[in-house]
């Protein structure tokens, strides 16, 4: 499946018996109907060995120095959907 | 009539494309490429060209001496969509063209690609077409910062450890893909292929991955979407970047970087219009480029 957010493909993991798509873009999760319900209660019953948490959501990618200033905000990719771009992005 | 540039003009005909190269194609490499393009071990990479006898065309020198190939017609990228654009695909495929051995037979002694050449064609034109612009200046200022300025086979002044070198095509942007529509028979949806050989050839193949490095570096492609160009390109086992891809990444993005600006001054002079706001963002990289030159250039200058 596709992710949501970014359209990047989803990956199946397997955490302790419960199947979750994890984006390999920006490693946000997916969950179905009660794997969230089963994870915590997972979570209780073996609190003192409690499985690795998911990777941290993921940093900005790396940027040369020369880049953006703003980069790790929403503002990057503003002009994303500009005809201007778009040109751009179709010429040599 | 689907494009009259200086560097070619491309006619479709139905289920065939009709392309008339440069008439100063080199007649050598343009053998060279195009035996590759319709090589085994690259079939899943480039639209193979069709044989000439197919088009009903006697003569492959026949317009004014310029060469001539034809092609199957295949559904390009939407302009209007860039949210569909197949990201994770073109880094596939980017992957899959750089991890190929470059093939003997008649697609052996295939030339440089033409990736450096076309930054120093860009220079040319906007310092010719666009003198007194005050982007220009700007522009050159982040041009000086590159080793190699000459366009020639890169001689490891960039400052990177030893340049990898490969199958290359040499002028990649999301007008570079087409889906291959296959035979009358097949009507599977088509997958995805590289078109354009023109600048096709060897060298270090990060430069292909410039154009969209330079775009995020800018800050106009979204992170999340360099991402999934990037770690599909990685997870594809891509020799152009490690694990710090701005190692291999820095000269070649600020080259287009350089490439698309210098075309943004002479297109909008020649048409005597201002510099749009996503051409205006190219000139600002420039000009922060220009202003690390010390940290990024360091002994490469000349």
């Amino acid at each position: 499946m596709q992710c949501p957010k970014c359209h990047a493909a989803m990956h199946t993991y397997n955490r302790n018996g419960v199947q979750i798509e994890q984006c390999s873009g920006c490693r946000g999760i997916f969950l179905d109907f009660g794997e969230l319900e089963a994870l915590t209660r997972l979570e209780s019953q073996w609190a003192q060995q409690a499985p690795p948490a998911p990777p941290a959501y993921p940093a900005q990618p790396a940027a040369p120095a020369w880049g953006a200033p703003h980069h790790g905000g929403h503002h990057g990719g503003g002009h994303y959907r500009q005809r201007g771009f778009g040109r751009m992005l179709f010429s040599s | 009539m689907l494009a009259d540039r200086d560097d070619g003009t491309v006619v479709r005909h139905g289920a065939l494309v009709v392309k008339a190269h440069a008439p100063d194609t080199d007649p050598e490499a343009h053998r060279a490429r195009l035996a590759l393009a319709g090589h085994g071990d690259v079939a899943g990479v480039f639209l193979p060209p069709l044989p000439f006898a197919d088009a009903g065309l006697d003569a492959q020198d026949g317009f004014d001496g310029r060469p001539v190939t034809v092609w199957p017609y295949g559904s390009p990228v939407d302009p209007e969509d860039p949210d569909a654009a197949p990201w994770e695909e073109a880094a596939r495929l980017l992957a899959a063209l750089h991890r190929t051995p470059p093939p003997g037979g008649s697609a052996a002694g295939l030339p440089e690609m033409r990736a450096r050449v076309k930054v120093r064609l860009a220079v040319d034109r906007m310092v010719r077409a666009a003198p007194g612009h005050p982007a220009t200046a700007t522009v050159l200022g982040a041009w000086r910062t590159l080793p190699d300025r000459d366009g020639g086979p890169d001689t490891g002044q960039g400052g990177t450890a030893e340049a990898v070198r490969t199958l290359c095509h040499g002028d990649f942007h999301l007008g570079q893909l087409v889906r291959d529509g296959g035979t009358a028979a097949d009507r599977a949806p088509g997958r995805w292929r590289l078109i354009d050989i023109d600048d096709v050839g060897l060298g270090d193949p990060a430069w292909d991955l410039a154009r969209p490095a330079a775009w995020f570096a800018a800050g106009i492609l979204p992170p999340e979407v360099w991402s999934r160009f990037l770690g599909a390109y990685q997870e594809a086992a891509g020799p152009a970047v490690g694990a710090d891809p701005w190692v291999r990444l820095d000269v070649p993005a600020r080259a287009l970087t350089v490439q698309t600006a210098a075309l943004a001054v002479a297109k909008a002079t020649a048409g005597r219009r201002e510099l749009d706001e996503v051409e205006v963002v190219m000139i600002d990289t420039c000009a922060r480029i220009a202003g690390h030159r010390t940290d990024s250039a360091g002994s490469a200058s000349t």
